[in-house]
């Protein structure tokens, strides 16, 4: 089964997102610049998606707002630098809640034996940024995890 | 977890011998000696390693004899899993759901090329874990 892999090391201002689809490169690079397409699958089944603009070209502008089921609304938004293609699609991307904290975001689409690789990197001004973002920008209902810690520091030690 | 407390645990995993004191620390509490033990570094340099972890609440340590052990503190490692988690299932499950829009378009092209693939996909949003 495919896994989407996140990397968010101590101290660095990044998050690398690494996910194998079983389609063609130019299909999953569509699903993520095709507005039609995005709002099928962007964010968990309990969050509705409202894509206001996606102007995938150079300039371009895009924005959509997510809405729980308690009704609360998260609006993002942001610039396309460049005309994306499945080499580069490069975007800014601001979460409305927290104004001025902009991360920059490059997708590529890598195929190999008629799978696609994509990998997102994001750049945040600062580790808080990064860390604000992961902690209140998509702020999910999630279940304690549990007993991770045993896991974490294999990962640590393994890093 | 409060963002300056989160950068205090991130600050304090950046290091691997750190890092490695806490690996130590999830098999019992130990002594500063103890912990000097595996790397060549001096007990002073250790105990600033472990007053780092401290202050990110990470370990907390206390006199036995005349020994100072130190004891792992599980609550904010867990909140920092807790809080990766949070974002890991956000990309977890949107991915899923792209899985499933992509093989449905694959179906569709494949079986009427002149269909508009977003309507054939459309029908699966509801579609449950």
């Amino acid at each position: 089964m495919n896994k989407t892999e996140i990397t968010a090391e101590p101290g660095i201002p990044m998050i690398i997102i690494t996910r194998e689809f079983d389609a063609p490169r130019e299909l999953v690079f569509r699903a993520h610049t095709d507005p039609e397409l995005l709002v099928q699958w962007l964010g968990p089944r309990d969050l509705a998606t409202a894509i206001d603009r996606y102007e995938a070209r150079d300039g371009g502008t895009w924005r959509y707002v997510q809405t729980d089921a308690e009704g609360n609304a998260y609006g993002f938004h942001g610039v396309f630098h460049g005309d994306p293609s499945p080499d580069a699609t490069v975007q800014t991307f601001e979460f409305e809640g927290v104004p001025g904290h902009v991360c920059l975001q490059s997708a590529t689409f890598t195929e190999r034996g008629g799978k696609t690789l994509m990998r997102t990197v994001s750049s945040f001004q600062s580790v808080e940024d990064r860390d604000a973002m992961v902690a209140s920008g998509m702020e999910r209902g999630v279940h304690d995890s549990g007993e991770r810690l045993a896991e974490l520091l294999a990962r640590l030690q393994a890093s | 977890m409060a963002t300056d407390r989160l950068s205090l645990v991130f600050g304090a995993l950046a290091d691997p011998t750190r890092r490695a004191i806490l690996t130590r620390l999830a098999d019992g509490e130990a002594t500063v000696a103890e912990l000097a033990a595996p790397f060549a570094m001096s007990q002073p340099a250790i105990s600033k390693h472990l007053k780092v972890l401290e202050q990110a609440g990470l370990i907390s340590r206390n006199r036995r004899a005349t020994a100072r052990l130190s004891h792992l503190e599980a609550e904010p490692l867990r909140e920092v899993t807790t809080w990766l988690a949070r974002y890991q299932r956000f990309w977890d499950e949107s991915h899923e759901r792209l899985d499933d829009l992509l093989a449905a378009l694959q179906a569709g092209e494949e079986r009427d090329p002149g269909r508009n693939p977003a309507t054939t996909a459309k029908g699966n949003d509801d579609e449950q874990d």
